[in-house]
């Protein structure tokens, strides 16, 4: 019997890196996308359309990070690849061990230690720093998707900040339920100027955009887009005078593993207890509290 | 994104002084629809000749139309269909592109500059702040399978309010005022009928108390009680608000209800204009003649 660590190495060997250009893409392609990368940073929230590659995962599956990252890689990076929070799931391991093979680079699952970090609906609970690059991946870059089909009006709605379809939702949410229904992905205001899609990251982290020390890049694969939140930008939740935003309440719940009690819980359903208990989301996260209580 | 709720409900009280000052100026504003030709680059004037090019098949729907609206003034505007009335109402909505021609509202900004050349951004600007439509088709005013109280609050969005209370608060007086019972503030308009349809979209229309607004057709394809009591509305919106309006119709009995002024046209062209009464009692021009005539 192999251990996974030897298969790992025969894995490696099999692959002919030196078919590859460093991290994957070829230099052009690269180029192209931290020019649009540029944009996008010079434009707060704004959506810039991009090459979106032909990538070795299917699109949809966050060819639109992946590109980003492979495009910002140097060699003396250090990745940590994220899906909702965990480390170790399928999607995560597999885009982390593409990015090694193909670029020999170091990665880690410590937050603190990447200085590029792919996620996917969830931004670490550790506070990022100025020197880091957090890459979200997304499925719906536009927020006006919701209200307006045609992507020719959205476009125009942008431009002249046309934004009363997207409150009228939020209107007619609270009249007919008493709140602002939306989780996920709740859309928010950019420098005073566009409305985004944040990716559909809970509420609960989407108040670290606001003023964050660090660099957020958006990439769509599938709909060919890339956005930014620079450093110190305004990023405000969509809310009435009335009706302020409200981030997802764990009141009185811990994780069962670290016994954090202000972190991102994720409900686990003991069928055979038939009880719910709760842990960490973020299980790097997770990982360190536990580490610190010993 | 500030607000201010007792502006917002305040505003409707807000005195009304007559004043000399055109609250609308318009001059010489033609609408061509086609691509032109040389021998069609300047609408004529000249009555005999019809509006479309016979080189190149381009139409100058609305012909150096020029006039004033005072503030609390009801203009009517009719004429048979294919007249121009609706592209002048259009084109004054920015729905619809202007080819040549000046527009100036002089309670926007600095009362005199050229609201045609305004970037799209500004138009919208204004038409949300010191405007209102109200469509034939209530379709075209309304988002049908939101409710009515949302209706309102769009246009309630968009100049910059954002206190749900007081959106449906307002909301709730506007609908009042229109007859629509409050049970029913939160239905969406596809449940009314096309006369109920029609106050909402007036409502809507009004919600930002508008110094102008535009009436098109609105009476138009509703039976006559409705029809009446639409135009009861409309009188007492005017009288009570001392909203300008400018009044399309092809029915000289709605002109004559609500229309303070008339001008009437013909192939793009205003033929004549003056008081209601006296357009309808003595008409000059041989087609007002035929219109007046030609009424049951």
């Amino acid at each position: 019997m192999q251990t996974t660590e030897q298969k790992q190495n025969n894995h490696k060997r099999t692959f002919n890196t030196a078919e590859y250009n460093f991290a994957f893409l070829d230099e052009g392609s690269k180029r192209e996308i931290r020019r649009k990368s540029l944009k996008a940073v010079a434009i707060p929230g704004y959506q810039v359309a991009f090459a979106s590659r032909e990538m070795p995962i299917g699109r949809g599956w966050g060819t639109g990070g992946l590109q980003l990252t492979l495009s910002l890689l140097g060699r003396q990076d250090t990745l940590k690849v994220i899906d909702q929070g965990n480390d170790d799931s399928v999607n995560a391991v597999s885009i982390r061990r593409l990015v090694e093979e193909t670029s020999g680079i170091l990665t880690t699952e410590e937050t603190a230690q990447a200085s590029i970090i792919q996620s996917r609906h969830r931004i670490p609970e550790e506070k990022l720093k100025f020197d880091q690059i957090l890459v979200l991946q997304v499925p719906q870059p536009e927020p006006l998707r919701k209200v307006e089909r045609r992507e020719e009006r959205t476009r125009i709605q942008h431009a002249e900040m046309d934004y009363s379809a997207m409150w009228l939702t939020l209107y007619e949410s609270i009249v007919k339920w008493g709140s602002i229904t939306l989780g996920a992905d709740y859309p928010v205001m950019v420098h005073e100027r566009y409305i985004m899609a944040p990716s559909p990251i809970p509420r609960w982290d989407t108040e670290k955009l606001h003023q964050s020390h660090h660099l957020t890049l958006f990439g769509a694969g599938r709909e060919k887009k890339i956005y930014a939140i620079p450093p110190y930008t305004n990023v405000q939740p969509l809310e009435f005078e009335d009706y302020p935003f409200e981030v997802e309440s764990f009141d009185g719940l811990s994780c069962r593993h670290c016994g954090s009690m202000d972190s991102f819980l994720d409900e686990v359903v003991d069928d055979e207890a038939g009880i719910t208990i709760h842990q960490c989301s973020d299980t790097a996260y997770c990982r360190q509290q536990q580490e610190r209580i010993g | 994104m500030s607000m201010n709720s007792a502006d917002l409900i305040n505003n409707a009280e807000k005195e009304w002084v007559w004043n000399e000052t055109p609250l609308l100026k318009v001059r010489g504003l033609s609408k061509q629809f086609g691509a032109g030709c040389i021998h069609c680059k300047q609408p004529t004037s000249d009555e005999q000749e019809g509006s479309r090019c016979q080189y190149c098949g381009s139409i100058w729907a609305c012909r150096n139309l020029s006039f004033d609206l005072y503030p609390g003034e009801i203009l009517g505007v009719v004429g048979e269909s294919g007249s121009g009335k609706s592209t002048l109402v259009k084109c004054l909505y920015f729905d619809e592109e202007t080819t040549v021609g000046e527009m100036s509202i002089s309670s926007y900004e600095d009362k005199t500059s050229n609201l045609f050349e305004k970037s799209a951004q500004q138009k919208r600007y204004i038409r949300n702040h010191v405007m209102g439509m109200v469509y034939q088709n209530p379709l075209l005013g309304l988002r049908m399978p939101i409710s009515s109280s949302g209706n309102i609050a769009e246009k309630l969005f968009a100049a910059d309010h954002y206190h749900v209370g007081s959106i449906r608060q307002r909301a709730a007086d506007l609908l009042q005022k229109v007859e629509i019972p409050l049970a029913r503030m939160d239905e969406p308009p596809k449940n009314f009928s096309g006369g109920m349809q029609q106050r909402v979209q007036i409502s809507k229309a009004l919600a930002n108390n508008p110094p102008l607004l535009l009436l098109d057709e609105v009476t138009t394809g509703l039976d006559l009680s409705v029809q009446a009591k639409v135009l009861d509305l409309i009188r007492n919106i005017q009288r009570e608000l001392r909203v300008a309006m400018i009044v399309v119709s092809h029915d000289l009995g709605v002109i004559r209800m609500l229309a303070d002024r008339t001008m009437v046209l013909r192939q793009g062209l205003i033929v004549e204009q003056g008081l209601t009464d006296q357009i309808l009692e003595d008409p000059r021009h041989p087609y007002t003649q035929l219109l007046v005539h030609s009424l049951l």
